[in-house]
């Protein structure tokens, strides 16, 4: 499975960023090959309006199964995401990406 | 001159004092007011006057035809505000992203983007005597002001080319809207209370004021209510204090009941007359 979390920064410390659309990175974290990939987003900073369909845009490229975050998408974002089959769990805002992947596992995250 | 009053929160007096000045001032020339503040105008109601005359106003916006479509994602990669997605299987477009520019609409290869009109809100107007009123407001759902201003400025500079003073009644806050609504002011008129709330809302208003790099000052309504941090801000920032305009039961009644309150009370219409000094002084 891949699963996708919103992140501060491009490693598993990095801390999650709650939000969704304005986050500076995507993780991708493969397990059947146990590598983790980060999307650079912070180009988003840049954009006035818009910074929810072009980060599920680029979500969507990378295919997950599974996305981790904070507040979860909303609005023109999630009417994007929803168009995959991407399961989506929020509630790991206050977490470092590593924390947040293990919750998730240990099925302590809320699914939305 | 174009005139906006302009306030960095909602509920400060902004309308009061729009209102108010506009109608004083067509006592003696004429004067058309024009509410922008499309998400909740308001203007008329306190003009004590209903805008019978008026037009539906549209927003041009690709729609997607799926069954010509070829999935090229062109359209996504030349849309600079992002408005529309190509997905694998379909295209999404987000109407309140859209500027109506045309070029996803011009560059799809199979033509499968034409723009169509959809309804964002309503314009109305009146005249009476000296005194004109223009009014926009949005639908309910609708989140474009921007365009609503843009076109509502058009109509007005069309229809009263001729009228020397327009009175412009911004939308609250410091975002987008506002900057449109004041784009072609001479001058800006900063509304605030003289709480701790009112001057932090007025420095974020200064600073997009001073960013846009347009002439303002500021009118203390209901002076008297809280301390006087904000005149003590405005001295040292060095902005002009035009008037203050004293917190008075009677004439917070009185304006409630939809009446002029210059004419009521000397007070406010030397204010008023003190705020059109000052702008004539800054704006020559
Ligand atoms: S540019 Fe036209 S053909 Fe290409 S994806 Fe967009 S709508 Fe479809
Ligand atoms: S008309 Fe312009 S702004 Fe609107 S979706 Fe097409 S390219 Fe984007």
């Amino acid at each position: 499975m891949k699963i996708a979390l919103t992140a501060q920064g491009p490693h598993w410390d990095s801390a999650m960023d709650p939000r969704f659309g304005r986050t500076p990175y995507i993780l991708i974290y493969d397990e059947d090959t146990d590598e983790l990939t980060a999307i650079d987003n912070r180009a988003v900073d840049n954009e006035a309006h818009g910074a929810g369909p072009l980060t599920a845009r680029k979500l969507l490229d990378a295919a997950p199964q599974v996305l981790i975050t904070g507040n979860g998408p909303g609005g023109n974002a999630a009417a994007v995401v929803a168009t995959a089959e991407i399961a989506i769990y929020v509630g790991a805002g206050n977490m470092t990406a590593k924390e947040a992947y293990a919750a998730y596992k240990d099925g302590k995250l809320e699914k939305m | 001159m174009k005139i906006a009053i302009a306030s960095g929160k909602g509920g400060t007096g902004k309308t009061t004092v729009a209102v108010n000045l506009a109608s004083y001032l067509a006592e003696t020339r004429p004067v058309v007011l024009v509410d922008l503040d499309v998400e909740e105008p308001n203007s008329g109601l306190f003009l004590g006057a209903e805008a019978t005359d008026g037009r539906d106003t549209f927003k041009m916006i690709p729609a997607w035809e799926s069954t010509t479509c070829s999935h090229c994602g062109q359209c996504q990669e030349v849309c600079n505000f992002h408005a529309i997605i190509a997905l694998p299987d379909q295209v999404m477009i987000f109407p309140e992203l859209c500027h109506s520019c045309y070029a996803c609409s011009e560059l799809c290869p199979t033509s499968s983007l034409p723009m169509q009109p959809v309804k964002m809100g309503r314009m109305s107007w009146l005249s009476a005597g000296n005194l004109s009123f223009v009014e926009s407001r949005l639908d309910i759902g609708q989140e474009q002001a921007v365009p609503l201003i843009k076109q509502t400025l058009a109509f007005v500079d069309e229809r009263h080319a001729a009228v020397p003073i327009r009175i412009y009644d911004c939308p609250p806050g410091t975002s987008c809207p506002v900057i449109e609504a004041t784009r072609e002011a001479d001058f800006v008129v900063l509304v605030t209370e003289p709480t701790p709330f009112g001057l932090n809302d007025l420095k974020l208003a200064v600073e997009t004021m001073r960013h846009l790099d347009k002439k303002f000052g500021v009118v203390v309504n209901r002076q008297g209510l809280g301390d006087d941090r904000v005149e003590a801000y405005c001295a040292a920032e060095g902005i002009p204090l035009l008037a203050r305009i004293p917190n008075d039961r009677r004439i917070a009644e009185s304006y409630a009941r939809g009446q002029r309150i210059y004419e009521h009370f000397p007070v406010v219409r030397r204010q008023l007359a003190a705020i059109m000094d000052a702008i004539k002084e800054a704006a020559s």
